[in-house]
C-alpha cells in the first residue's frame, strides 16, 4: 500500500479539485475484483507522481454522494482532473501508461 | 499474498491443452483454465490431424484431455473475467477468485462476440460483463442480464440474491437453475437504448425499460481481456515465439489468427509454454 494515495471525504474532495495539481480519481470498492487488480497500478502512479499530481481513492459505497455525484456506474472507474475540470475518464481495467500519458500531458 | 504459479493457461482446447503438457514437461506449476466448450468439441470430422484421423471433434478432445490428466493437469472451468499486467507478474480474475501468476498463455480461440448498437458508447454507463463486479451497484435498481453464456443463469441469480431486481433474457427456454422468482424472457436484445446512461433495451417488437444490462458472452474480446494488448483485425498480435507486446503475456491457437486448425494450434501451444519457461528461467536469475 503506497502512502502517497489519499482517501478524501466530499469536502475534502471538493478541496482537492480546487488545488492547481491534477487529480486521478480511482473509484473502487472492496467487493470489487478488477479494482483489487487495478490498486497495485494506482500505487505505482501514487509512488511515481508524488508531489507532481494527486492520487485519490473513492470507496463508492463509502462515499456515495461523490459516485452519485459523478455517476459511477461501473467500477473501477478513473477519472482524472485538472484545475477542477474533468479531463479524462476511463472504465475499467486499463494498464499503467494509459493513466500515465493523461497525467503526463497535465504536469 | 496467494501462491504465484508460473503459468496460467487460459483456455482448454488444443493449444491450452498443448501449453499446460508442455509447460509441465518444463518442470513448471501450471493452472489451465477453461469456460465450458470449444469450437473442437463441436467439430464433426476431423481428418487432418496427423495420425488421429475419422475422429470426431469430441473424440478428440477426449483423447487430448486424457492426456492431460494422466499429468495431473486439472481444467479448472469458469470464467476469466480480467488479466491485468502489472510488470513482473500478472493477476487473474477468475471465477471469484483473483491468482497470481508470473507468466500467462491465451488460448482463447476465437471470439464470435459482435457489439450491439449502444453497447460501445454505454459501456461503464449502465453496461457491464461482469455480474459480479458491477453488481452491488444495482441493489434496489432493474437490470437485465442477457445471458449468452452457460453460466448466465448463475450470474442472474447472485444479482437476485443482492437484491437487484432482475430480469433474464436468453434464447430458448429458461434454464433450469435460473431462480423461480426472477423473470425470465425468451428473447435477444437488438440494441441498448439511452444518452448518457442506459434506459431501455430494445427486444424486437418492445422495449423494455432498465437501469442497467449485464452482458454475458462466453466470448471475450481479447482487448477487454487484457488491458494494453495490441492486436490485428481482432486477432491477438504475436510473433513467432508467440510472443504479445506484453513481456510473459503469450498468446497460441485460433487466437492468434489462421489457419485455424488444431495442428497449428497445438504446434502453437508448445512454442508459447517453453518461451514462457525460458521468460521464468531468465527473469529469475
Amino acid at each position: 500500500m503506497s502512502t502517497a494515495i489519499i482517501h478524501p471525504n466530499v469536502s475534502e474532495f471538493d478541496e482537492l479539485l480546487s488545488g492547481d495539481k491534477p487529480v486521478l480519481v480511482d473509484f473502487w470498492a472492496d467487493w470489487c475484483m478488477p479494482c483489487r487488480m487495478l490498486a497495485p497500478i494506482i500505487d505505482q502512479l501514487g509512488d511515481k507522481y508524488a508531489g507532481k499530481a494527486t492520487i485519490a481513492k473513492v470507496n463508492v459505497d463509502e462515499q456515495s454522494g461523490l459516485a452519485a455525484r459523478y455517476r459511477v456506474q461501473s467500477i473501477p472507474t478513473v477519472m482524472i482532473f485538472n484545475k477542477g475540470e474533468l479531463v479524462d475518464t476511463q472504465v475499467g481495467l486499463r494498464s499503467a501508461d494509459v493513466y500515465s500519458r493523461v497525467l503526463d500531458s497535465l504536469i | 499474498m496467494s501462491k504465484r504459479t508460473d503459468i496460467v493457461i487460459i483456455g482448454g482446447g488444443p493449444a491450452g491443452m498443448s501449453a499446460a503438457v508442455n509447460a509441465v514437461a518444463r518442470g513448471k506449476s501450471v493452472r489451465l483454465l477453461s469456460s465450458e466448450g470449444n469450437n473442437l468439441g463441436r467439430a464433426e470430422l476431423v481428418d487432418n490431424y496427423l495420425g488421429f484421423y475419422k475422429l470426431t471433434g469430441a473424440e478428440l478432445m477426449q483423447k487430448f484431455s486424457e492426456h492431460t490428466a494422466s499429468l495431473g493437469i486439472i481444467h479448472e472451468k469458469g470464467r476469466a473475467a480480467n488479466i491485468m499486467p502489472l510488470g513482473d507478474y500478472f493477476m487473474i480474475n477468475f471465477a471469484g477468485e483473483i491468482i497470481e501468476a508470473a507468466t500467462v498463455v491465451l488460448a482463447i480461440g476465437v471470439a464470435k462476440a459482435r457489439a450491439v448498437p449502444g453497447e460501445e458508447q454505454l459501456l461503464g454507463r449502465g453496461i457491464s460483463y461482469c455480474a459480479t463486479c458491477d453488481g452491488m451497484l444495482y441493489r434496489g435498481k432493474k437490470a437485465i442480464v442477457w445471458g449468452l453464456a452457460p453460466d448466465a443463469a448463475e450470474e442472474t441469480n447472485f444479482l437476485g440474491s443482492i437484491g437487484v431486481d432482475v430480469t433474464m433474457v436468453a434464447k430458448g427456454d429458461r434454464p433450469a437453475e435460473l431462480n423461480p422468482s426472477i423473470p425470465f424472457i425468451s428473447d435477444t436484445v437488438r440494441a441498448v437504448i439511452g444518452d448518457d446512461s442506459v434506459k431501455a433495451v430494445d427486444l424486437g417488437d418492445n422495449a423494455l425499460e432498465t437501469d442497467g444490462v449485464f452482458i454475458l458472452r462466453n466470448a471475450i474480446a481479447p482487448t477487454t481481456l487484457v488491458p494494453g494488448l495490441e492486436t490485428e483485425n481482432g486477432f491477438i498480435k504475436v510473433n513467432n515465439r508467440m510472443e504479445t507486446n506484453i513481456p510473459g503475456l503469450y498468446a497460441a491457437g485460433d487466437c492468434t489468427g489462421s489457419p485455424l486448425q488444431i495442428s497449428k494450434a497445438v504446434g502453437e501451444g508448445l512454442i508459447a509454454a517453453q518461451k514462457a519457461a525460458k521468460y521464468i528461467d531468465t527473469t529469475k536469475s
